[in-house]
């Protein structure tokens, strides 16, 4: 420990740093549009189309080719791998069409959870493998920020020394080979809303995660202002009886990460975790208001609480997308006002963004 | 893991909270005159006084005579535990005196620091058999905060993994028991000054400490809005060839502090270490303008760099204690200023403001 070997460059990490204060500049956040194959199928078995990558591609191009004044609330968007090389119908890259619009372009580089013997199906999470040159190349095609999902879970002996431990190293290398790379790492510690626990034990819990997280990342010398973080809310379990209320949520959430996450973190993107798109923002803004000092910015990273009132206008038809592109405008723009604790909640949404997007033990 | 057992109920919680920000009030820092009889030696034989009880008795009198002026700028003092039974000319307790003035009483509880075999001349701290007893004791007899130093050294191999790890869960424990007591425990992992390296190596070390601290603070389930922290600003070693500026010193303390110490700790009270009364003051104030976001009070918790020029005028002299109790009036309320960047420095102080007060490997 006694010698330091600077892991970055001052360049590097103003680099890194610029690039992670653009996604969460103003009140934008983060589209996560990273579905891998298999969970786009689940979320287009629900309307009824047929999972072929011409039809994933459709929906992703009504998505990215809304209006440019999407660029107010969207600071970032996550793809998928396959996304990254699909083009709209005139030939043009997405990748081109989001960066043109002053979005940054980031992606899913995890590869998905491997369990951990001896553990109550406790996972790890694969994916370090060539990841070097994985992001090399993705840097060059124009990718300036990663992300990567590890998944806690509480239930009997849950989460356990063990899978906190595996967990937080995986995410911190993961984040130090990114930036060797110059993408700014997402590190995501989601802890699954599955089970019947009270918000007070989920509180403990994330502060528990969040705590060997960031040890993690000191220890693998990775420069937090150049990372971001994107978590769960502090929530009650699906199954939990008792209900609480957006400023209870917000309470819980703030206290955990003031207790555990450095100020030099630049930004924290929440993930929606199966929250109903209106409680997602409704969340969002009571964080935003929680009078507890906030020195990072308190954002969204989205997936299905900004989709899921876009697919179900879409149904997959083309002659939707007008109304897709509403749908998803709307709630972008919703979230970014929440982002910055002005979203006045109209009471009018659809059904689908009251609707619980709840999925048992969800995996992209 | 899995299950929380609440180490304190939310009136605990309350009560180290609310004392904790009595402390670190806007302008309000500590005064530490904790000093050990072995360290009293030292003071005393620099100005030629013989080190009785009584003498220490006489000098700490001059300290706690000072009148209302100080309340607005000194939020606690540390006392040794033969002071916190000791009384004035009129035997009127220090302790009383203290509290009358609103000052919140603290008392040093480690025993100091013992060897680790096996490492290059590094050190634990004792003091863990029987605290719980003796807080409660302290608690009872007017002391709502206590201190305990842990000290780590820079070399060509240290701090080791071991020194740091060891120092953090002893500080750990040491917390953890004090709260239990109702008593506020301020957290200090000294790295000494003592070395040539450089600014650079001071912080590295001072973040990999910082984050190890906090780290085994969540383990032992430590409530950090009810803790201060007392750590060595990030300096260049005693005898560096490289000379810095208080701006460059208050960007690398902040710095390091911004990336390892959680919001919810709602102070930080930097001890002096050896630096002159000036330099103390006027790094002191460089730190609270730091453009960098702060989100926890940012003041002082000075042994020598408040007492020097009082000492010096005391000299043992009944005569003098006017005269040096002005010295010190003057010095908490400089600092009082720095604690929020409103000092305007006098550049014309006198011979010991700003004289080095550094001493080799310093043992309280």
């Amino acid at each position: 420990m006694a010698h330091r070997f600077p892991a970055l460059t001052a360049e590097q990490k103003k680099e890194l740093s610029d690039i992670a204060k653009r996604i969460v500049a103003n009140g934008k956040g983060i589209l996560a549009a990273d579905e891998s194959v298999g969970t786009m199928g689940n979320r287009l078995q629900r309307i009824k189309v047929e999972n072929t990558e011409e039809n994933r591609r459709q929906f992703r191009e009504i998505l990215f080719t809304v209006d440019n004044s999407i660029n107010q609330s969207i600071g970032g968007v996550i793809l998928f791998h396959e996304t990254l090389y699909q083009k709209d119908s005139q030939g043009k890259l997405f990748r081109n069409i989001l960066k043109e619009k002053g979005i940054v372009v980031g992606i899913k580089l995890d590869q998905g959870g491997a369990p951990l013997a001896g553990t109550n199906k406790e996972t790890s999470i694969q994916g370090l493998d060539g990841l070097s040159e994985r992001c090399a190349q993705y840097k060059k095609e124009g990718v300036d920020f990663g992300k990567w999902r590890a998944v806690l879970r509480i239930a009997d002996q849950c989460p356990s020394s063990l899978a906190i431990q595996e967990n937080a190293n995986a995410l911190a290398r993961y984040a130090s080979i990114c930036q060797q790379n110059g993408l700014v790492p997402i590190v995501e510690p989601e802890v699954i809303p599955d089970g019947d626990h009270d918000l007070e034990h989920c509180q403990y819990v994330t502060e528990k995660v969040l705590a060997a997280v960031y040890k993690a990342l000191n220890d693998h010398h990775v420069y937090l202002e150049g990372t971001l973080l994107k978590p769960n809310m502090v929530t009650a379990g699906h199954a939990c009886t008792k209900k609480y209320t957006p400023e209870q949520v917000a309470m819980a959430t703030v206290t955990a990460l003031h207790r555990t996450v450095p100020a030099a973190v630049p930004g924290i993107c929440f993930l929606s975790g199966g929250m109903s798109e209106e409680d997602a923002t409704l969340n969002l803004n009571a964080i935003n208001l929680c009078p507890l000092p906030k020195p990072w910015k308190l954002s969204f990273s989205y997936g299905r609480a900004l989709q899921a009132s876009a697919l179900d206008a879409w149904n997959g038809k083309a002659a939707n997308k007008k109304a897709t592109q509403e749908a998803f405008m709307k709630r972008a723009v919703a979230n970014s006002q929440a982002a910055k604790g002005q979203y006045v909640h109209t009471g009018s949404s659809g059904a689908a963004s009251t609707q619980s997007l709840f999925t048992a033990c969800y995996t992209y | 893991m899995p299950h929380s057992y609440p180490a304190l109920s939310a009136e605990q919680k309350k009560e180290l909270s609310d004392i904790a920000l009595r402390i670190v009030a806007p302008g309000k820092g500590i005064l530490a005159a904790d000093e050990s009889v072995g360290s009293m030696a030292k003071r005393l034989s620099q100005i030629g006084v013989e080190n009785t009880e009584e003498n220490r008795r006489l000098y700490r009198q001059v300290l706690f005579s000072a009148d209302d002026r100080v309340k607005k700028c000194i939020g606690g003092v540390i006392f040794f535990h033969e002071t916190l039974y000791q009384k004035d000319d009129n035997g009127v307790p220090f302790v009383r005196t203290i509290q009358d003035k609103g000052i919140v009483v603290g008392i040093k509880v480690d025993k100091g620091v013992v060897p680790l075999a096996g490492t290059d001349g590094e050190t634990t701290t004792q003091g863990l058999d029987g605290l719980s007893e003796r807080c409660a004791q302290y608690k009872k007899d007017g002391a709502d905060f206590a201190k305990w130093r842990c000290v780590l050294k820079i070399s060509e191999r240290t701090p080791s993994a071991l020194a740091i790890l060891e120092n953090a869960n002893v500080l750990a424990r040491y917390a953890s028991i004090c709260q239990q007591n109702g008593i506020v425990p301020i957290v200090e992992p000294e790295i000494l000054p003592d070395g040539d390296h450089d600014l650079k190596r001071c912080q590295y070390v001072t973040e990999k400490v910082l984050a190890a601290v906090y780290k085994a603070l969540s383990d032992h389930h430590v409530y950090l809005e009810g803790t201060l922290l007392k750590p060595n600003m990030v300096t260049p070693g005693h005898a560096c060839p490289i000379k810095y500026t208080p701006e460059e010193i208050a960007m690398a303390t902040v710095t390091a502090l911004r990336r390892t110490v959680p919001p919810a700790v709602p102070g930080v009270t930097f001890l002096s270490g050896g630096q002159s009364e000036e330099e103390a003051s006027l790094n002191l104030n460089a730190i609270n303008r730091c453009p960098l976001p702060r989100p926890w009070a940012l003041t002082f918790s000075y042994g020598r760099a408040l007492q020097a020029s009082a000492l010096n005028a005391w000299r043992g002299q009944r005569d003098n204690a006017g005269a040096a109790t002005e010295e010190f009036i003057k010095r908490a309320e400089v600092n009082g200023l720095a604690a929020q960047g409103q000092y305007e420095g006098t550049g014309e102080d006198g011979g010991a403001a700003a004289q080095s007060l550094y001493i080799a490997n310093h043992a309280y």
